[in-house]
């Protein structure tokens, strides 16, 4: 278990985290979402001790880590923003080394193959770390974190680098480990925290923006009013249909992505599902539908959207107006 | 602290640094035992060693340079810092292996006086004196290049400052010869580390200097601690 309460962090002048609380139970997997220099980072540098705070306290278990660092550190298994991997040295011999660093009790060879194969390690343990591709090495770093099995684990953007497979294994990994642990993980991606963790805590500015568990969070953010369709047709009329759809907000047609295939985005009131509407109206032309998708909102949407309530709408098109191809 | 005692020494290896420090060391104390002992004919070996004392300053910061500064820019220092390891455990693991690095090289003197003593007869006393004075010597040095090491990431910084303090440091006695105030020479000479080794390689065994230079020792590894505390609370 982890226990925040009122931490915060200056840098000189900076505010880099503003007076956070919040508590992560044992068996829960909490998702720290936040965008680049939210301080996801400086936060989970002063839970595992690796930074003070400047005021507030953290619980490990229970345990202050100021008062009694070893022994909170021992309950932690620690994977930072970058890894911290000795380059010279083998996989091998660098998952000993830790083994001994952390005074882990366990048996050496059974535990050592144990997580050499959860983290999908083993092909490479006798290679030197220098050599690895970026993702093997976060491999690497995730088995670090994993050694002597402690109860809390924190987790700084743990599938940074990975491959698309890979990603969905460590995903799952995390959510096994999350039955048995206390985790807590960092990403700015809004769909892998939505597919991993039970709770999600947004912080932006060094504040926390919203604190929600992973299911009514895509709830309130949830798009179908925003649609992605590709109808092969031409693209005045479509353009001209579609816009008398009641309650639609803006309809943009974006490239020609095949011959006479265009893609729309588009938005409506937020009660409103699209969907039925679009296909009514390309049944009645015999338009054929090629795609059709919500929009996935940025993070900056979801931003907005949490913090601002009401009054978000102008904003969002705005937003859509100004970089309405991003994608997160 | 055993950990971090058996990676480092390893380390000294894999990186070469220890191939580099060991083949100089031998290169140069083989020189100086050439010059002052064998060509010389004589079975004294006090030419050697207070030749060694000028090398050592050059070559412990070779040592020491990579010791902190190399964890920081790597970022392994993090999970040093986050393992369940106290600050004076990994200062310590670091320092004691330097320390066995660095008697592996000095050790050499042992051998050329074993050679010597088929020769002619060594006198064992003086030896072991001037063997001892070398090594709590480097135990002070060490601790100031390795205090060094821990304020910057560049290790060729933390080199070039650490040779400059260890030659500061022996400035102190010049500085004697151009002071008249007495009481002044005197605080700089209680401060000498040179004087101090000059003694030893006369055979004399002061307690009082073997504690200096261990005192010295201890302060900076103390302020390395100190650093890493401070800019954790920074
Ligand atoms: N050592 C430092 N000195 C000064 N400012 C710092 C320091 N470390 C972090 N900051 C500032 O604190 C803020 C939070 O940084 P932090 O690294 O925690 O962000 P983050 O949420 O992890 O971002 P990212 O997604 O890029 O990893 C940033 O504005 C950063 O500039
Ligand atoms: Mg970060």
């Amino acid at each position: 278990m982890i226990e925040v309460r009122n931490l915060t962090k200056h840098y000189g002048d900076k505010k880099a985290v503003n007076d956070i609380s919040f508590t992560i139970e044992d068996g829960e997997i909490l998702g720290f979402l936040g965008p680049n220099g939210a301080g996801k980072s400086t936060t989970m540098n002063m839970l595992t001790g690796y930074i003070s705070s400047t005021s507030g306290t953290v619980l490990i278990n229970g345990i202050d880590i100021l008062d009694d660092p070893i022994k909170a550190k021992s309950n932690i298994g620690y994977l930072p923003e970058i890894p911290p991997l000795y380059i010279d040295m083998t996989v091998k011999a660098y998952l000993n080394f830790i083994f001994d660093l952390k005074k882990c009790k366990l048996p050496r060879k059974e535990h050592l193959s144990n997580i050499c194969e959860l983290c999908k390690v083993t092909d490479v343990k006798d290679r030197i770390i220098k050599h690895l591709s970026k993702g093997y090495k976060q491999r690497v770093g995730l088995a670090q974190a994993l050694i002597g099995n402690p109860p809390v684990l924190v987790l700084d953007e743990p599938t940074v680098g990975l491959d698309p497979k890979q990603i969905i294994e460590i995903r799952n990994l995390i959510k096994k480990l999350g039955r048995t642990h206390t985790v807590i993980l960092s990403s700015h991606i809004l769909s892998e925290i939505q597919a991993v963790c039970d709770r999600v805590i947004i912080i932006n500015k060094g504040e926390i923006a919203a604190d929600d568990t992973a299911d009514s969070l895509s709830k309130k953010i949830s798009a179908d009013h925003r649609l992605i369709v590709r109808i092969e047709g031409k693209k005045d009329e479509v353009l001209y249909e579609l816009r008398k759809i009641p309650g639609i907000k803006y309809v943009r047609a974006d490239m020609e992505r095949e011959p006479g295939v265009y893609e729309y985005e588009m938005e409506a009131e937020e009660d409103k599902d699209l969907r039925r509407e679009v296909n009514k109206i390309v049944q009645e032309h015999g338009w054929p539908i090629l795609l059709m998708k919500s929009s996935e909102l940025t993070l900056e949407d979801v931003f907005l959207k949490i913090t601002m309530g009401e009054g978000v709408e102008s904003h969002l098109n705005k937003l859509k107006g100004t970089d309405g191809g991003k994608k997160q | 602290m055993s950990a971090i005692f058996r990676r480092e020494l390893g380390a000294f290896f894999t990186s070469g640094i220890a191939y580099v420090f060991l083949a100089v060391f031998y290169l140069l104390a083989g020189v100086f035992f050439n010059m002052y002992t064998l060509s010389t004919s004589t079975a004294d070996m006090s030419g050697m060693f207070s030749m060694l004392f000028a090398v050592i300053i050059f070559l412990i910061p070779i040592l020491t340079m990579k010791s902190f500064s190399e964890e920081k820019k790597q970022k392994t220092e993090q999970g040093l810092l986050t393992a369940p390891v106290g600050l004076g455990g990994i200062v310590l693991g670091k320092y004691f292996a330097t320390i066995i690095m660095y008697i592996c090289g000095v050790s050499i003197v042992l051998i050329y006086a074993l050679i010597l003593s088929y020769f002619g007869s060594v006198d064992w006393g003086i030896l072991f004196s001037n063997y001892l004075a070398l090594i709590l010597l480097g135990a002070a040095f060490i601790a100031i290049g390795m205090f060094i090491s821990s304020l910057t990431e560049n290790q060729v910084v933390a080199a070039v400052g650490s040779i400059c303090s260890l030659l500061f440091l022996c400035l102190i006695d010049i500085l004697t010869n151009y002071i008249s105030i007495d009481f002044i020479t005197d605080i700089l000479n209680s401060l000498s580390f040179y004087t101090k080794y000059y003694e030893f390689t006369c055979g004399i065994f002061n307690l009082s200097s073997v504690l200096f230079y261990i005192s010295t020792a201890v302060i900076f590894n103390f302020l390395t601690v100190r650093v890493f505390e401070k800019r954790r609370w920074s």
